[in-house]
């Protein structure tokens, strides 16, 4: 079960990104717990986590805040593939930042992109899943870890 | 003006996302490098690795197919003066201890920012 300590490591790495990639600093809520499904925003990026820990990670956020951190990453390619891409970038990057805490047995899997309407994420048997929320210039997105 | 350093060395990109790719595309340090290849997973990587005989490779570890580990001990096994700039975001150090041990040159944890890319390049190049 992922406990409250271990969030830290996500909000960490999820601060991290937007300093780093957006230059511009992200302003992050305090994380909850949900047990119910859970809705996403338009775009998703999601990762399988195996090994030391079994669940998964997803940066999910609306098209109009990808737009705005594509301009901030000095990219001139605003369409629905570069839109994929950058979730599953997010994604990926928070994910793997995290064996610098959790160890090399922390296994990720290459990123999964989810877009449209999709089926909410339903909680996983086994672990809790927290919503670390991302504010961002005027836009939000969220962080979802459910791990076991 | 010494012929070796200022040399033209051939560039391969390996990387699953696009936006990195290109983010490594635009890098300033292009003035010693020409982009021969890219690829998005490890087996795109090695034909364009035995197509195009690059002298400089940026690779992602975490891709479908074959990973970036196995793409670069089958690089340095094929071409053992390839100089390979790992770009991660696996922040482990066992994972960056691994990509060394197994040929790579550099590595750079994902995010990074303009500055730290070519500093790594520039490094690589060295």
């Amino acid at each position: 079960m992922l406990h409250e300590r271990e969030l830290k490591v996500f909000v960490e790495g999820t601060t991290n990104f937007f300093e780093v990639a957006a230059q511009q600093p992200a302003s992050i809520g305090s994380p909850y717990l949900v047990e119910e499904p859970l809705a996403l925003h338009e775009y998703s990026g999601l990762i399988e986590v195996t090994g030391k820990r079994e669940g998964v990670v997803c940066f999910t956020a609306p098209k109009t805040m990808l737009a705005v951190l594509l301009m901030k990453m000095h990219e001139t390619d605003f369409g629905h593939e570069t839109m994929r891409d950058l979730v599953g970038e997010v994604a990926n990057t928070i994910s793997g930042n995290a064996r610098r805490d959790f160890g090399n047995d922390f296994r990720i899997s290459p990123p999964r992109v989810l877009f449209g309407e999709t089926p909410p994420i339903e909680p996983r048997p086994g672990a809790r899943t927290f919503v670390i929320p991302i504010h961002w210039r005027s836009h939000s997105a969220k962080l979802v870890v459910a791990l076991g | 003006m010494n012929a070796a350093t200022d040399a033209i060395l051939k560039l391969l990109i390996v990387d699953d996302s696009n936006l990195i790719r290109r983010r490594v595309e635009r890098s300033q340090r292009f003035d010693r490098l020409r982009l021969v290849g890219s690829a998005g997973d490890g087996v795109e990587a090695m034909a364009a690795f035995s197509r195009t005989d690059p002298d400089v490779v940026t690779m992602d570890l975490t891709m479908p197919q074959m990973d970036g580990i196995e793409c670069i001990r089958r690089m340095v096994a094929l071409k053992p003066s390839v100089r390979i700039l790992v770009i991660s975001a696996l922040a482990d150090k066992a994972t960056a201890i691994e990509a060394m041990a197994s040929g790579a040159n550099g590595f750079l944890n994902k995010p990074f920012t303009e500055r730290q890319l070519n500093d790594a390049l520039a490094e690589l190049l060295r």
